[in-house]
């Protein structure tokens, strides 16, 4: 490893001009982004002639941003279309860590647990009280207050909001019919709070209030968070370890652009997703684009164990093996990059 | 500026000329200045225009402003929502600021002790220099649970059989946004309209008075019609930050993009959605809608300033033709 590292730096000591640091932008999606600075952090010490800069500016900006060429490399909580994959064919999405997103709640129960048709029954507006039928049935031996439900959504347009919808959208073919799914939709009911902060604020004061949010700010901010029946038909907490399993449990495509909610496995959080960085398979500029590769080698592997201190799920073992092939065919120039083996 | 000018190389050796010189350069450099502000406004509306140009194609001008329609996943835009939402949460604050501000400004300038001015005064500029997401958390945990438990079922009580005071309370919506609004731009209105009571002629006040006017009286007939066109002019002011006012706003209406006829309904107003939903917009239409919104805006502004100035105008004439 440690000999790697000190031929890497060697090289891109050669490479650059003595004593200049590579400097490689990005700019993109800002539920990662506090991870990827810990990362950039991180890799200093290991390569400290390169630094990083990024800009989080939202996923539709990271996206616009590598397909205009003005950045190195893109980061998206969502993966491509085809109709935006279409004008950047040669860029490869690396999936670096996984979210999810949870419901949290402003009624005194002590636990709650939710079925994929009640979540769509109450974002669609059709069950508008706690004390419904099919909630009831959810939770046996809970005291449900007989108030209103209050909606709550996220107003600006955001990867949660288009995981969320995703989940929706597989669960209930009448949510898929009337709404579908985006970073911005139509809601058929509810109110909308800005980031997850709004949602959380709005959540906190309103009586009998639902929300959806993320898991690492639901976790950071002790929120009560609803356990969901995932497709297994068993109820799970949402955990890092739950959302992990729900990326092992994936049949997953060559491009990695699979839409893991709703999966398959016994301990599978239903609501989870990939974040991706987007990069070209095939670098243009020889010394950003190998410290890229090599960033990218070292964010799946040793980068990994920041994440679950943060509150993001690391990849499960059987991903990363498939990314690290999908690293070693990257290439600079056409020529691809040695990586050390894993450890 | 002549003498300094006279000593560049370029200027000629007379001391007349080299003043002419100066003069020209002078108002060449007046001129770059006005024009820039003309420039950049045209920048603004050509770059706007050419990016909102695609929504207006594919959506139809006339459909896009007046559609009700906001979903991004189909595809459909349409702008009322937004331009309704703005227009009534800026028209409450005008309404709640207004009568505050001019009380507020009368009491400096003519009824209060001279002493309370200085704190007073100080209070206001604060208010005026508060960031607007203060001001929007502020709205949100306390503005907000205020008007719920209290305002909306008074209101509710009170004014129940008008269609703006009907529906479930819930505290987002167009009254709370208007009243945070209004707390906003009261500091603008009220600075502008006390220098306008100030700038009154003494002569004036003083004729009232002798006509054995009381006090009041005398606000009336002689300090308010003198001031009308300064306190439209300051109103103007206040409307044009409430017209542009986005984080705030986006913390307290409920971001729902529908038409209420209630104020107690939750709505959403043009800078909202824009701010909201750039970021992470990813279809080009969607994009291009947003910035035929911001267009819409501009001429939103643009229509209501018009509107404003020549009701500056008629009255200042008005008030010549009565002296």
């Amino acid at each position: 490893m440690l000999k790697t590292v000190i031929a890497g730096a060697l090289m891109a000591a050669g490479l650059a001009a003595a004593g200049e640091p590579v400097l490689v932008t990005g700019a993109g999606a800002t539920f990662p982004f506090p991870l990827y600075s810990r990362w950039f952090a991180d890799y200093d010490k290991v390569r400290p002639d390169v630094r990083f800069n990024y800009q989080s500016i939202g996923s539709g900006g990271g996206i616009q941003q590598i397909t205009a060429g003005t950045v190195d490399f893109g980061a998206s909580d969502a993966p491509l279309t085809d109709e935006q994959l279409g004008r950047i064919p040669d860029v490869v999405h690396v999936p670096t860590v996984l979210g999810a997103v949870v419901l949290t709640y402003n009624a005194p129960m002590p636990s709650l647990r939710l079925t994929p048709e009640i979540v769509a029954g109450i974002y669609l507006g059709r069950i508008a009280r706690w004390d419904d039928a099919a909630i009831a049935a959810a939770n046996p031996g809970v005291a449900l207050p007989a108030e209103d439900i209050a909606v709550v959504h996220r107003s600006d347009g955001s990867g949660t909001t288009n995981i969320f919808t995703n989940y929706l959208s597989k669960v209930s073919p009448e949510w898929k019919e009337k709404v579908g799914f985006a970073t911005s939709v139509r809601w058929p009911t509810g109110l909308g709070g800005k980031g997850n902060e709004g949602v959380t604020g709005l959540v906190k004061q309103t009586p009998g209030a639902i929300g959806y949010v993320e898991l690492a700010y639901a976790k950071q901010n002790g929120l009560p968070m609803a356990a969901l029946r995932n497709h297994d038909g068993r109820f799970v907490a949402p955990t890092i370890a739950s959302t992990s399993e729900a990326a092992a449990g994936v049949e997953m495509p060559a491009d990695y652009r699979v839409s893991i909610t709703d999966a398959r496995g016994p301990g599978a959080y239903p609501i989870a997703s990939f974040t991706y960085l987007l990069v070209h398979r095939d670098a243009r500029d020889p010394v950003r684009g190998e410290a890229m590769i090599r960033f990218l080698w070292w964010a799946i592997h040793q980068g990994q164990a920041a994440a679950a201190p943060l509150d993001y799920a690391p990849l499960p073992r059987a991903v990363v093996e498939r990314v690290e092939r999908t690293l070693r065919a990257l290439t600079v120039q056409g020529r691809p990059v040695s990586l050390a083996p894993a450890r | 500026m002549a003498a300094s000018l006279a000593r560049l190389p370029t200027a000629a050796p007379s001391p007349r000329r080299s003043r002419r010189a100066g003069d020209r350069l002078w108002s060449v450099g007046l001129v770059a200045a006005g024009g820039a502000i003309l420039l950049v406004a045209g920048l603004v509306i050509l770059v706007l225009g050419r990016a909102a140009a695609p929504a207006f194609h594919a959506l139809g001008v006339g459909r896009f402003l007046a559609g009700q329609d906001w979903d991004p996943v189909s595809g459909a835009f349409g702008a009322l929502p937004f331009i309704y939402g703005t227009l009534v949460t800026s028209a409450v604050a005008i309404l709640v600021a207004l009568p505050v501000a001019v009380g507020l400004s009368l009491f400096l300038a003519e009824m209060g002790p001279p002493r309370l001015r200085p704190p007073v005064a100080f209070a206001i500029e604060t208010l005026a220099s508060i960031p607007s997401v203060i001001y929007g958390l502020w709205g949100l945990f306390v503005l907000v649970p205020w008007v719920r438990t209290t305002v909306e079922p008074l209101l509710g009580r009170l004014l129940g059989w008008l269609p703006l005071f009907t529906g479930p309370r819930i505290g987002l919506g167009y009254l709370s946004a208007g009243l945070i609004l209004a707390v906003m731009i009261l500091p603008t209105i009220a600075a502008v309209t006390q220098e306008v009571l100030r700038s009154i002629p003494p002569a004036l006040k003083e004729g009232a008075l002798a006509l054995g006017a009381t006090r009041w009286e005398m606000i009336r007939i002689a300090v308010l019609p003198t001031a009308r066109a300064g306190i439209l002019g300051a109103t103007l002011l206040g409307l044009g930050r409430a017209l542009g006012e986005t984080m705030a706003v986006t913390m307290v209406i409920g971001n729902a993009p529908e038409i209420h006829a209630s104020l107690f309904a939750a709505g959403y107003s043009l800078p909202a959605v824009i701010a909201n939903e750039f970021a992470e917009a990813t279809s080009p239409l969607h994009l291009s809608a947003l910035a035929a919104l911001a267009l819409v805006l501009l001429g939103v502004t643009l229509v209501l300033n018009s509107a404003a100035r020549v009701l500056v105008l008629l009255t200042s004439r008005r008030l010549g033709e009565a002296s």
